[in-house]
């Protein structure tokens, strides 16, 4: 607890406690957490002496903050209009109904956190669909859901590296 | 890789002694392999065909000096990754991993053409050698684009020894501020942004406006989806970008510049920190610039993901800590804008043109385009088109061109049916306008705008309907909410077109769509609501008969609101295999083995599980 209240506290010296770079501050702190505690946010805004209400607006309006903890993986759908119009709409909802997490949620078993996004602009690759960073050209329902069903969970992870360093 | 910390250039001549010595040294380097990183590229693993050719390069015994370089997007995207190879500027195109130990000992060690790799023109069938040979590149003219694809966007060396901080030379030692807006007032230029509003006026407003300090933004929030123009000039030539901005700062007398970019542009943003740091650290940013007493700095602020942000007013208030919601514009932003001090936005693209205007004039400028809108535009080519890509042609070249000449026509032989330009707050232009000359007046008059340069080709197999109901959806999703006629409007015209995409419309929602659409652009605050009907009334005035077809006979004529179409198996394609069968939710396919299967109508939900399973085709929409 300590440790996190002076996380923030450095966060906000980082930007010499200017409040007007709140935007960035938050998103240093989800970096670091992967996510926006309610506990953080209360902590920044006595920090920067702003009321709660102000943080909580902008963690709230802006779609890149999240309030509560990611999966392991991260899955971004491109919903642009290329994507969409190539059928983007339809692995949307395919994979919503197949691992049944909502859009921006994450699945109950926390594998991954599923993200439509407006374009990142790979247009040439539509419809994309980007993994941990690593971006799926030409995706179909299927493909999406066969890549997504590949995803090692974090047990078969650790069991690979335990497993591999055995070997050695 | 620019030296860190090396170099502190004070004056002017240092610089240019400077670009003559990195310069001397380039010209040792008698070979080189260009390997484009941009997005596209690089999500088909041109990163790692970079690092072989640079361990190749540096395992090479041979006798001359090779250079293997990472630049930025070439704008051929549809057929990444590109790997270029000099001399002799061969394009390969589609390179894969295995192909670059044959590369590097053929063509970049003996100068042999490896022809399977080479593009092959879609119309003449042969393969072309060069990018100047590909009709793709023939009719573009590149000044905002130009580094793209030659220059390494980390190095800031690469981009003096192409005469890059030149024309900032230029402008803060031989000029006045006057008389750089004077250059550009010459040149015409427009905004790259959407609005087209006169840059030169704006900076002028900015200059004699009361109050300091006064800053500058590039707006980098380019939110419009199927839009990627701006993205990859930050990625591929970020230096240019930095220099239209401290010319823009020398003449409007800011000191202070601020870079906001789109959170879901990362590399972009890496490149630019980059570039910052290796400007800092030459003395090109900072106090006393290049031994004047012009002093000014950048600051790079990641957008949070909203759309709106893109919005003048509303990338202010974020770049402030707060929601970014727009205000009324009585008071204008160049005389209270961030901070309530005078502030001069521009878009990217923008930006990016003024080191070129300075360097080679306004009047060199005015000559390019039409009579109202000057120089060249950055378009991004997309869609059901062959030749997907950024392209940069002159103003008053017609859609047609762009399409078919550049483009290569619509994909898969299909028919063309509309084309949309302008993001979100654009239209969709029919065939019968193909040939109506692209500038920012035209476009308008034809219920669309240039927005800030998406260009997306549908075909016969897009419902006009349903991108109606997508640009509405997506800016319903991001309206602030703070005015009343955006945010309930955009609800109603959502719902409305959901019904008549479900086959429940009422021949009235037309009337009440075309009611709810001039109501918004009357009444909303900002240009998102007031733009945001355009997508319905200009698919509205031009395919009316389709959104009738839907109300009227309860049928999606291109066969994508589901529903409004059904599913049928071809007899004569369908080999039996049963793979609908097994997979249909509802039983509602049987058959026997090897015979063709059939669709009980009454029992299918139009789930269309069937049309994607089955491996020969032979589920049809009918």
């Amino acid at each position: 607890m300590e440790q996190e209240t002076k996380f923030v506290q450095e966060i906000v010296e980082r930007y010499d406690g200017d409040a007007g770079m709140l935007i960035p501050m938050m998103q240093d702190i989800q970096v670091e957490y992967g996510y926006l505690s309610a506990e953080q946010l209360r902590r920044l805004a006595k920090q920067l002496d702003v009321p709660l209400m102000r943080v909580y607006g902008v963690a709230t309006f802006y779609s890149s903050f999240r309030l509560a903890p990611k999966g392991q993986h991260e899955v971004t759908l491109c919903m642009g209009t290329v994507c969409y119009l190539k059928g983007a709409g339809r692995i949307s909802e395919v994979i919503c109904d197949e691992f049944q997490v909502e859009p921006g949620g994450t699945t109950a078993d926390r594998l991954f956190s599923f993200q439509p996004v407006n374009c990142v602009g790979a247009c040439a690759l539509a419809p994309v669909m980007i993994v941990d960073g690593k971006y799926y050209d030409g995706v179909t329902p299927a493909s999406a859901i066969d890549i997504l069903h590949s995803l090692p969970s974090e047990e078969e992870t650790v069991e690979e590296a335990e497993s591999y360093g055995k070997d050695k | 890789m620019a030296r860190k910390g090396s170099t502190a250039i004070r004056t002017s001549s240092e610089l240019e002694q400077y670009r003559d010595k990195v310069k001397k040294q380039s010209k040792s380097i008698t070979k080189r392999v260009y390997v484009c990183v941009g997005t596209g590229c690089a999500a088909r693993g041109s990163r790692v065909l970079y690092d072989l050719f640079v361990k190749a390069a540096k395992e090479s015994k041979a006798d001359v000096k090779i250079e293997a370089k990472c630049v930025g997007c070439h704008g051929f995207c549809e057929r990444g990754p590109i790997v270029v190879v000099d001399p002799g500027l061969v394009l390969y195109q589609r390179v894969e991993e295995p192909d670059v130990a044959e590369i590097f000992r053929e063509t970049v060690l003996n100068e042999r053409i490896i022809e399977r790799l080479l593009y092959e023109d879609a119309v003449t069938q042969k393969r072309v050698k060069t990018a100047e040979e590909i009709s793709f590149y023939k009719a573009q003219e590149r000044i905002v684009l130009a580094g793209n694809g030659v220059l390494d966007p980390t190095n800031i060396d690469d981009y003096i020894v192409h005469g890059g901080y030149g024309a900032l030379i230029k402008a803060i030692t031989t000029m006045q501020p006057e008389q750089v807006i004077g250059e550009i007032e010459k040149s015409q230029l427009r905004g790259r942004g959407g609005g087209g509003f006169v840059t030169a006026r704006k900076w002028k407003s900015c200059r004699n406006a009361e109050g300091t300090p006064k800053y500058v933004i590039c707006n980098g929030d380019e939110g419009d989806p199927g839009a990627f123009m701006d993205r990859s000039i930050m990625e591929g030539n970020p230096h240019c970008v930095l220099e239209g901005m401290m010319i823009g700062a020398y003449a409007i007398g800011s000191t202070q510049g601020y870079i906001y970019v789109r959170n879901e542009y990362p590399l972009a943003v890496e490149h630019l920190t980059k570039a910052i740091n290796q400007a800092k650290n030459m003395g090109l940013l900072g106090s006393g610039i290049l031994g004047t007493d012009f002093s000014f700095d950048i600051r790079i602020n990641r957008g949070g993901g909203a759309f709106i942000c893109g919005e003048s007013t509303a990338l202010m208030a974020s770049l402030e800590g707060r929601t970014g919601e727009p205000r009324a514009k009585y008071v204008h932003t160049v005389e209270s804008g961030l901070r309530e001090k005078p502030t001069n936005l521009n878009n990217v693209e923008t930006w990016a043109n003024v080191p070129a205007i300075i360097d080679r004039g306004g009047d060199w400028f005015a000559s390019i385009g039409t009579e109202k809108s000057k120089g060249t535009k950055v378009f991004s080519l997309v869609g059901k088109v062959v030749n997907t890509g950024l392209v940069e042609v002159p103003m008053g070249m017609t859609l047609r061109q762009i399409v078919e000449d550049i483009g290569g026509g619509v994909k898969d032989g299909r028919e063309f049916k509309a084309v949309q330009t302008g993001g979100p707050s654009g239209g969709c232009i029919p065939a019968e306008h193909l040939d109506t000359p692209v500038d920012f007046d035209e476009l308008t008059k034809l219920g669309s705008m240039m927005g800030s340069g998406g260009m997306i080709v549908m075909d016969e197999d897009t419902c006009m309907v349903n991108v109606a109901k997508y640009f509405v959806g997506f800016l319903k999703d991001e309206s602030c909410g703070k005015c009343t006629p955006c945010r309930e409007g955009l609800a109603q015209m959502l719902h409305i077109l959901d019904r008549i995409s479900q086959g429940e419309g009422e021949l009235v929602d037309l009337r009440k769509l075309e009611e709810l659409g001039e109501l918004l652009a009357a009444t909303a605050l900002c240009a998102l609501g007031k733009t945001a009907a355009n997508p319905v009334l200009s698919t509205l005035r031009y395919f009316q008969t389709e959104y009738e077809e839907h109300i009227k006979n309860r049928r999606c004529p291109a066969k994508v609101c589901r529903g409004l179409f059904r599913y049928d198996i071809d007899p004569e394609a369908c080999k039996g295999c049963g793979i609908c069968a097994k997979h249909c939710p509802e039983n509602a396919i049987t058959g026997e083995k090897k015979k063709p299967y059939v669709i009980d109508q009454k029992k299918c939900t139009l789930c269309g599980t069937c049309f994607d399973k089955c491996p020969f085709t032979a589920v049809l929409k009918v």
